[in-house]
């Protein structure tokens, strides 16, 4: 199994140095958990932030950022099965944002699921996406994988109803990372039930993916990098063998176990985020598991972003990243320890300096 | 003639038993007003910060730097080594102005530059100077 995934990523790294000389800012993530034919990978792409400016204007940076990652992801060999899209296609929730970004992801050779971010949907409450991508929250079976798909950016129902008086307010005020007004996330009610009832039909020995925007567990809650109800879902997720959360929204490597639940967050295509603990003023919980990335160089506009080559054989979460302009991360699940551990850089003495934020 | 003229004015004041006023001698309420002002240039600062009309594009600063995390403001001046010299922090402000946001420069003493560095300072209080550290 390990020597498939290897030339795999040989392969596809290769291919990726042929065609476009550089790293991938998506996520390849292979299947490997039941017989080797019924091995599968999926691509992942995520937070785009296609903004408009005026008339046919966008920004062009962002812009670049999706264009490259789908261009690279129609590349990949071997041809993923289908492509998650992780969110934050937009940056205001508009039309012109949605139907740009659709535009560009239109490009895929894939069939594309999709998952809700904040910046798209505090404008209508999701009603123009969901015109164009389909439901807020479903699930899927693939090759005996049980996927499952969750809004989880919404928030109190005060705040979105009766908090502003224009739906144009209520997206901005929530599109500011940092912004004290806006609201922490969550999944809810309504989706909780239903994530109940969907998961009551599934085998507890079947591995069950999971992908939300939002992190489903509790990180710092001033950039809302958490999710309220976060360990009343990890709690429906309990009586499973094989959970793993994939998540976007952080923009940067983030890993951590929770009991049977691995996590793991993707690189956005638009533009990194500082650690919280970077933030003098904050109190946060960055899993102490996470070994960050190197900090970004701004100079290099698609530097902090990369792809990984994720290997789920037995169930758990092996962690390829591959990131632009720097040394390859490679995070595996330790069986022993019962977590994910970095490669190379996961004792403390380890580290190099870039991977100190400050 | 008008220095004397102030000098004996001043000799006036001070001689007089009433006013003991020294030039470094201050009150709370001015140390209140000298933080009040200090924090309307934060204030100023922050809304430059999540501005869209900052630079051309709409973009904002704090798109990428939320809170300000990230500019390290306790290490300049410093050698920026994309730059190839070392710089003030408000150089490093103008290349994100013309880069990342797409707009034009803003002057050393332009009070928009001076808002913006006192909230990013502001925003790493606590956090000892270390200048030239990367």
């Amino acid at each position: 199994m390990t020597n498939i995934n290897r030339s795999r990523r040989h392969f596809l790294k290769t291919g990726g140095m042929l065609a476009l000389g550089s790293a991938l800012p998506i996520s390849l993530v292979e299947l490997a958990f039941a017989e080797p034919s019924q091995n599968f990978s999926f691509a992942y792409i995520s937070d785009a932030h296609i903004q408009h400016i005026k008339d046919a204007r966008f920004v062009r940076n962002w812009d670049r950022g999706l264009i490259r990652a789908v261009a690279e992801t129609n590349l990949l060999t071997p041809k993923p099965d289908f492509v998650i899209f992780g969110g934050d296609l937009a940056q205001l929730g508009s039309q012109a944002e949605l139907d740009h970004g659709a535009e560009m992801l239109s490009a895929l050779n894939h069939k594309v699921h999709h998952v809700m971010g904040e910046h798209d949907y505090y404008l209508d409450l999701g009603a123009y996406w969901q015109k164009l991508f389909g439901p807020q929250y479903y699930s899927f079976d693939h090759k005996g994988v049980h996927f499952i798909v969750l809004n989880s950016i919404r928030t109190y129902d005060d705040w979105t109803y009766k908090r502003w008086p224009t739906a144009e307010q209520r997206m901005v005020e929530m599109a500011g990372l940092d912004n004290p007004n806006s609201s922490p996330f969550m999944v809810g009610d309504e989706q909780r039930q239903w994530l109940k009832a969907d998961l009551a039909k599934v085998a507890k020995t079947a591995p069950i993916v999971v992908f939300s925007h939002s992190p489903l567990q509790k990180i710092y809650k001033g950039w809302n990098f958490w999710t309220e109800d976060a360990e009343q879902i990890q709690a429906l997720l309990k009586p499973f063998n094989k959970v793993s959360v994939i998540y976007g929204h952080v923009h940067q490597i983030q890993y951590n176990q929770i009991g049977n639940i691995s996590f793991n967050s993707v690189m956005a295509t638009a533009w990194p985020w500082p650690y919280p603990n970077t933030y003098a003023q904050a109190e946060q919980y960055l899993p102490k598991l996470t070994v960050p990335m190197n900090r970004a160089d701004p100079f290099f506009e698609r530097d902090a972003t990369g792809w990984q080559f994720i290997n789920l054989s037995n169930g758990n979460v092996d962690m390829n990243f591959t990131l632009y302009s720097n040394t390859e991360r490679v995070v595996r699940f330790d069986k022993l320890k019962k977590q994910p551990q970095d490669r190379d850089y996961q004792a403390e003495s380890s580290r190099i300096d870039p991977q100190r934020h400050y | 003639m008008k220095l004397s003229k102030l000098t004996l004015a001043l000799i006036a004041v001070l001689s007089l038993p009433a006013v003991k006023a020294q030039a470094d001698e201050f009150k709370p309420e001015d140390e209140q007003r000298w933080q009040q002002q200090f924090m309307e240039t934060v204030k100023q600062g922050r809304e430059l910060w999540t501005s869209p009309k900052l630079g051309s594009n709409g973009v904002a600063c704090g798109q990428c730097h939320p809170n300000a995390a990230n500019t390290h403001p306790e290490t300049y001046p410093k050698f920026q080594k994309q730059i190839g010299r070392v710089i003030p922090l408000w150089e490093m402000i103008n290349w994100c102005l013309r880069n990342p946001l797409e707009g034009q420069p803003l002057a050393a003493d332009d009070p928009k530059i001076i808002a913006i560095q006192a909230y990013i300072t502001y925003e790493r209080r606590g956090v000892k100077l270390e200048p030239g550290k990367h």
